[in-house]
């Protein structure tokens, strides 16, 4: 196992069926009566989030007590940031604090990676720009693999504004990691014009790929980029990608609908489309405990290698 | 104190005299098998309290609960090996609160797995009482922890390797001490 967890890119196929397997034992975990194991008694997680993020943040911090770790919860607003400390200064505060591991999300792609090279702790990226977000991916997977049995050979869509998402990428690479076929879908604008060197197919038309999905994942329409102009209107993007009834009909029933939230319904998910039994987006945030348990164990459950 | 031990110290047949002694014991000391659960410590525990549920099915005609108990996230040595410990899976169908519960592994050594599966188990609910069967006792306790009920007391060395056997998992029953002599 790596000492960091910066993005889906760096892992092995060998690597997610281990995180995947051992986040299953956490996830058993999760519902007994005392959800709580041992296992991280004494060491320090900080969460340091400096742009907003409430699922992701209350997940890590549910996932390190459950592991009995202590959890200190850092934020830009309030903090040492907003006076103007630097990233670099921040982030050794935290290690003579005595971290054992950071969990950063950042506004800049790299800023993990940055932060691996002046602390001892261990990094988990939970969110880095237009970058990666791995544990995202790594829940999704999990569900997939959970609702579906398998990963290799699942048809996939990503439908939305994969240009600067993140969980876009992270999902992306793990998918076609695993095996999985994957389509991205949206409008032209907004669909990374390096997308066919990650090993996925390219349509803008959701029409045609919905009859042959087994998973169709919607992305949030991330209104507060839309001064871009990438498309002319939300109600225009709604109209062309967003899934309704009557897209969902031309699904394969067994199909799963997922989104990473929060959701815009009536947009990217008609609001009646989002409480289908099919749409399985509170396991997503259910199995995304697990997943960081499992990650926050793999990581802290060894000793820390010697560097050089 | 006799000499450790080398080579073959039990073959298939000592096994399974072991463990219908055990599950004899068992009867006789919580008289009967009512409120009496078996849990397993993977891996190898497991299957040992299978065998044992099979005895005492044989000998008194009554169905005794199995679980099985992963002791991963209640090991003390976490953070202390250059991997983390593997997770199995934890799976005990029944309520363990009110029950005499006993433990079942293949090797008693230093106790440190002992005293991890009581913390996990009482995690589980509130049994009446954990009692402890082991295939193989081989001393050396780093705990104050004893077993009730014993296959074979097995003199070694800390040097010394002791591997039990499985059939479901090894093929064959038996117990063997490589010595590092």
């Amino acid at each position: 196992m790596h000492e960091h967890v910066l993005s889906m890119h760096d892992l092995t196929a060998d690597d997610v069926t281990r995180i995947l397997d051992t986040a299953e034992s956490f996830r058993k975990v999760g519902t007994r009566v005392i959800k709580k194991v041992p296992a991280l008694r004494g060491r320090t997680v900080v969460n340091f989030f400096l742009e907003n993020s409430t699922r992701t943040r209350i997940s890590f911090e549910l996932a390190a007590k459950r592991l009995s770790a202590d959890v200190i919860n850092f934020s830009a607003s309030g903090s040492s940031v907003s006076k103007g400390e630097s990233l670099k200064d921040t982030a050794l505060t935290l290690q003579a604090m005595g971290a054992d591991a950071i969990v950063i999300r950042h506004s800049s792609s790299g800023s993990p990676l940055q932060l691996t090279r002046w602390v001892d702790a261990h990094i988990l990226n939970a969110g880095d720009g237009t970058h990666e977000h791995p544990t995202q991916g790594l829940l999704d997977l999990y569900t997939m693999r959970e609702k579906l049995g398998r990963l290799e050979g699942l048809r996939v869509a990503i439908v939305g504004d994969v240009l600067h998402s993140r969980v876009a990428r992270s999902l992306s690479f793990g998918l076609v990691k695993m095996g999985a076929d994957v389509t991205l879908v949206g409008p032209p604008t907004l669909i990374p014009p390096d997308a066919p060197v990650w090993g996925v197919h390219v349509s803008y038309d959701i029409d045609a790929v919905l009859p042959k999905l087994d998973v169709c994942y919607l992305l949030r329409v991330q209104t507060e980029r839309q001064r871009l102009e990438f498309f002319p209107s939300v109600r225009e993007y709604a109209r062309f990608f967003g899934l309704t009834r009557r897209r969902v009909e031309l699904m394969p029933q067994d199909a799963l609908i997922m989104h990473p939230g929060p959701m815009n319904r009536g947009v990217e998910i008609d609001s009646d489309v989002a409480d289908l039994p099919s749409a399985v987006i509170e396991d997503q945030v259910t199995n995304g405990i697990a997943i960081r348990m499992a990650l926050l164990y793999l990581l802290l459950g060894a000793t820390k290698e010697d560097p050089g | 104190m006799s000499a450790p031990l080398n080579g073959k110290v039990m073959e298939p047949d000592d096994v399974r005299r072991a463990l219908t002694r055990i599950a004899h014991e068992i009867l006789e000391r919580d008289k009967g098998v009512t409120d009496v659960v078996l849990v397993g410590i993977a891996d190898r525990g497991d299957d040992l309290a299978r065998r044992l549920a099979e005895e005492i099915r044989r000998i008194e005609g009554a169905e005794i609960p199995v679980g099985v108990l992963d002791i991963t996230f209640y090991r003390d040595d976490i953070g202390m090996r250059a991997e983390a410990p593997e997770v199995h899976e934890t799976r005990i169908p029944f309520d363990v609160s009110g029950t005499t519960v006993v433990l079942v592994d293949d090797v008693l050594y230093t106790g440190r797995t002992i005293r991890a599966a009581m913390d996990a188990l009482t995690d589980l609910g509130r049994p009446r009482k954990i009692q402890l069967a082991v295939l193989v006792d081989r001393g050396h306790r780093e705990l104050p922890i004893r077993a009730d009920f014993v296959g074979k007391n097995v003199p070694t060395s800390h040097a010394d390797d002791v591997r039990v056997m499985i059939a479901e998992i090894d093929g064959q029953d038996g117990v063997v001490v490589e010595g590092a002599r």
